[in-house]
């Protein structure tokens, strides 16, 4: 089994509605985030392209996070999700500067979070991570890359797709459509 | 013109609008390591060469300070950590992937060594000690006897403990001013330089004091040539490296990198001991304190701005 997340770009409105879902899911401190919206304008005036994606932890297959961890506390889950425990993480920060894409944050209360892509509170239920659950563009798309017929396989299979720096050899499991 | 902007929603503390989750603490955590590295490997160094009384300061006296240094060092990196309650976890595991785990582990091993050899030599500073127990006087008088066998593990654990200091930057490809592996051996040869500094310092032998004085020269040069080697490597590879160097050439680190850590660290107490070596009179103690500063500035600067470097996307 292989967890994974595809987010449309042509779809998505940048209505946040994921970040304030996962808040409210998640108890995420106040002023804090664990998904968050990204605007990326390109071109030439006024031939511009505007491009708005939902980020999260990209749940590495490669994760820096995961090696550089003294503890064991960031570590891979069933399914490849990438998760921290709580009661291991010295809150030393190696695997906050470690990632690339700037996912995780320290706690309040001292310990590093982020992401989990709901998995215990909703994913190991049957449901869809809230912020999949919650968008009104239905732009998200959550499953098992070893399932052929997941969602996640199939719009990869029909749709173009790219993921953030490839090039940090991390390999992202969270898929964005272009 | 074709542009590019990015507004991103994200705005964690400490996270946005650039990383600055590590503070003081790392910085002079590595610092301090570094010094007792280099102490230790000087101490080591000579012992196992039979110049013990060459260089008394060097083996014997400078070598007690490496506890306090440690133990500061370590207090450091435990204020660093923001799930105090859980520090034991640190030692449970030994991860050889994470620098942050075997430099923890070095660490554990390196003080209580330094601990060791600072009590072989405590009759220096306190002529008529004696201990109390003859427990202990047999297991110093163990260590006595296999003092070579001591010296190479020291020399070798203190080679270790200098070279992690730098790979615990260098291995975070997330940051790519850190990310080159020129830091574990820059910042080796600063700890050597800072420990052969303090060792000019203390040290009232005059041919001590010269010989060491002259080790520092050779080590400066290397720092400067590794400095240069490694700025040539980042401004030939991509554009987040590139980027990362011109932190260091017109970007706000400039004037903080290249007056403190090179030009007043390393270039002008080159240039001081040159003139001393040649017999003009100076202050003693104004070379060797100029180098420590760099040597302590280089990770400040190095930990700060390696922060404010990361890939964009
Ligand atoms: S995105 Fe960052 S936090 Fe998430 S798995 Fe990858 S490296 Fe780790
Ligand atoms: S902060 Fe916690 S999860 Fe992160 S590397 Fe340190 S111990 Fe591991």
């Amino acid at each position: 089994m292989r967890y994974a997340m595809a987010i449309d770009t042509k779809k998505c409105v940048g209505c946040s509605d994921c970040v304030v879902a996962c808040q409210t899911e998640n108890n995420v401190p106040i002023g804090y985030c664990r998904d968050w919206i990204v605007e990326v304008t390109d071109g030439t005036y006024p031939q511009l392209e505007i491009e708005l994606r939902s980020e999260r932890c990209n749940h590495c297959e490669n994760a820096p996070c995961v090696r550089c961890c003294p503890t064991g506390a960031s570590h891979y889950e069933d399914g490849g999700a990438v998760l921290v425990t709580p009661d291991k993480c010295i809150g030393c920060g190696a695997c906050i500067t470690s990632c690339p894409y700037d996912a995780r944050y320290s706690h309040p209360d001292g310990y590093v979070d982020k992401c989990t892509f709901c998995l215990d509170n909703r994913v190991k239920k049957g449901e869809d991570p809230a912020c999949v659950s919650v968008c009104p563009t239905k732009c998200m798309y959550f499953g098992d890359l070893d399932d052929l017929n997941s969602d996640v396989s199939q719009v990869l299979k029909k749709r173009k797709w790219k993921t953030l720096i490839p090039e940090a050899g991390t390999k992202p499991h969270v898929y964005y459509l272009i | 013109m074709k542009e590019e902007l990015i507004t991103s929603g994200r705005m964690n503390p400490y996270i946005d609008p650039h990383l600055n989750i590590w503070h003081w603490q790392i910085p002079l955590y590595l610092f301090l390591g570094g010094l007792a590295a280099g102490i230790l490997f000087f101490a080591a160094l000579y012992t196992i060469q039979g110049k013990a009384d060459k260089y008394p300061t060097a083996v014997k006296i400078a070598p007690l300070i490496t506890p306090f240094a440690l133990v500061l060092g370590l207090i450091a990196l435990f204020l660093d950590l923001k799930h105090k309650l859980y520090f034991w976890q640190l030692y449970t595991t030994l991860r050889l992937e994470s620098p942050m785990s075997w430099g923890a582990w070095t660490l554990m091993v390196v003080t209580p060594l330094s601990f060791v050899w600072s009590a072989l030599n405590i009759r220096q500073i306190f002529p008529n000690w004696d201990w109390r127990y003859s427990w202990v006087k047999n297991i110093e008088a163990f260590f006595r006897k296999n003092i070579i066998t001591l010296s190479w593990i020291l020399l070798i654990f203190s080679l270790i403990l200098g070279v992690y200091t730098g790979i615990l930057f260098s291995a975070f490809n997330a940051r790519p001013l850190w990310n080159t592996s020129i830091l574990g051996p820059l910042f080796l040869a600063s700890g050597l330089s800072a420990g052969a500094a303090a060792i000019v310092l203390i040290s009232k032998n005059h041919f001590e004091r010269k010989q060491m004085a002259k080790i520092d020269l050779i080590i400066i040069g290397v720092e400067l040539f590794l400095i240069i080697h490694m700025f040539m490597g980042f401004l030939a590879s991509t554009q987040v490296q590139i980027d990362a160097a011109s932190l260091f050439l017109g970007g706000p680190y400039t004037t903080p990198f290249w007056l403190f850590v090179v030009t007043l660290g390393m270039v002008v107490p080159a240039v001081l001991e040159i003139l001393e070596l040649n017999g003009y009179r100076m202050p003693r103690w104004l070379a060797p304190v100029l180098i420590l500063f760099g040597s302590l500035m280089l990770r400040f600067i190095i930990a700060y701005a390696g922060q404010e470097s990361r890939w964009l996307y």
